[in-house]
């Protein structure tokens, strides 16, 4: 007999607790998801003290026809070829190493790993799987050359002066 | 003489302190002893009784306990060198070189640490080896394996991060090189390493990201993870001593 008056509150209490578990689950996964993004959002900065990807090369003039001038601070090689002038990521494109300029050996080298590049950024050997990338230049309203670092071109563009 | 230092010993075990401090009392019982052991917070991750045999130096070459050697002296050294480490651009490089060559015993700490942060990877290893090629990993122990395998990535990732502090050339091409590496992980790439560096370059925030996880996350992680790793020997019934023991 008090099995069956036990039973209805019994079914009714334990029903209240699985709703309070289910709340209790479901604001812990929501408080853990707030979290996640209030994380991401704070270990991501939105004010970065990086220097400009826009740079001042100076006067196209500085550049005689036929060189390859590396400038180190920014990153970018400036060539003067026969079709005119061109702005190049110094970058290698295996692993993010500065390459230089051999002038001896009229070739981009990286000391990293040994890729090689010809002055237009195309690949020698090594293990860089993809050419320099050639940045976008142009000359501002007061005559300087500016290189754009942050956008590459996707094909060949020259600055003729 | 012998005999009234260890009466002095007991007497001492009897004391009120002593007592109210590890609980089990004097006497040579092995109940006695395997109280010491299981009432110290240290002590207990470690089995009560250890077949004699599983101690051998051929059993391990005592490869784990070195590996805890030297992330001790890591500990031990790597504290004192954050008194004299700023890390910021560009005095981490100058403190680096204080560290080498003003700073009383600067050089002995930081070479201390160097070589046993060298030692300790090469021991994680050679562990790993020893445990993987005696079939130690097997079952009832495979959860121990995976936890041995998350210290090993802990270790290294110890040992990256670890390694941009210098701030010389060599350290920062290498963080450059690393970073880009994490690049090439499939479509998070590029955002785990925005995050990780704090930045696109390698600069002051990835210094001070790179020291915090070398400082604090890492070191925390691996102190628990070692505690899992130490205390899942015991209850996965001692190191594990030989072909004898493995049933199936």
């Amino acid at each position: 007999m008090s099995e069956s008056d036990h039973k209805e509150p019994k079914s009714a209490d334990s029903s209240r607790r699985q709703a309070f578990v289910q709340l209790g689950v479901g604001s812990i996964c929501v408080a853990c998801a707030g979290a996640s993004v209030f994380g991401y959002e704070f270990l991501a900065p939105n004010v970065l003290y990086e220097p400009s990807p826009i740079t001042n090369a100076g006067k196209p003039d500085r550049y005689p026809p036929d060189t390859v001038t590396q400038d180190l601070q920014a990153g970018i090689y400036i060539v003067h070829g026969p079709e005119g002038l061109y702005a190049m990521s110094a970058v290698c494109t295996h692993l993010g190493c500065l390459t230089a300029w051999k002038p001896e050996l009229g070739i981009v080298a990286c000391p990293c790993h040994g890729s090689k590049f010809h002055r237009d950024g195309s690949k020698i050997e090594g293990p860089a799987p993809r050419p320099l990338q050639w940045l976008r230049a142009w000359i501002s309203d007061e005559g300087d050359l500016l290189v754009d670092r942050s956008e590459p071109l996707s094909q060949k563009q020259f600055v003729r002066t | 003489m012998a005999n009234s230092l260890e009466s002095q010993l007991a007497g001492l075990r009897d004391t009120r302190v002593w007592r109210s401090i590890f609980r089990s009392g004097s006497g040579a019982t092995n109940l006695r002893r395997a109280l010491a052991v299981q009432q110290n917070v240290f002590l207990h991750l470690a089995s009560v009784k250890v077949r004699k045999r599983s101690l051998a130096f051929r059993v391990t070459w005592f490869l784990g306990t070195l590996t805890l050697g030297a992330f001790l002296i890591l500990v031990l050294t790597g504290i004192p060198l954050m008194l004299y480490y700023h890390p910021s651009v560009p005095q981490a490089y100058a403190d680096m070189n204080d560290l080498r060559f003003v700073v009383s015993a600067g050089v002995f700490l930081r070479n201390l640490h160097r070589w046993s942060a060298h030692a300790m990877v090469l021991l994680v290893f050679a562990h790993m080896f020893k445990v993987f090629y005696r079939g130690a990993y097997r079952s009832p122990r495979e959860f121990n394996w995976v936890v041995g395998v998350v210290l090993l990535l802990l270790t290294l990732f110890l040992s990256y991060t670890g390694y941009l502090l210098p701030w010389d050339q060599l350290a920062f091409w290498a963080i450059t090189v690393g970073s880009n590496l994490i690049s090439a992980v499939p479509v998070l790439g590029a955002r785990i390493r925005f995050l990780l560096l704090g930045g696109n370059t390698v600069n002051a925030n990835a210094l001070l990201r790179f020291y915090v996880l070398h400082c604090v996350v890492l070191p925390l992680a691996a102190v628990i993870f070692l505690a899992i790793h130490f205390w899942r020997i015991r209850k996965d019934g001692g190191i594990y001593s030989g072909e004898s023991e493995h049933h199936e």
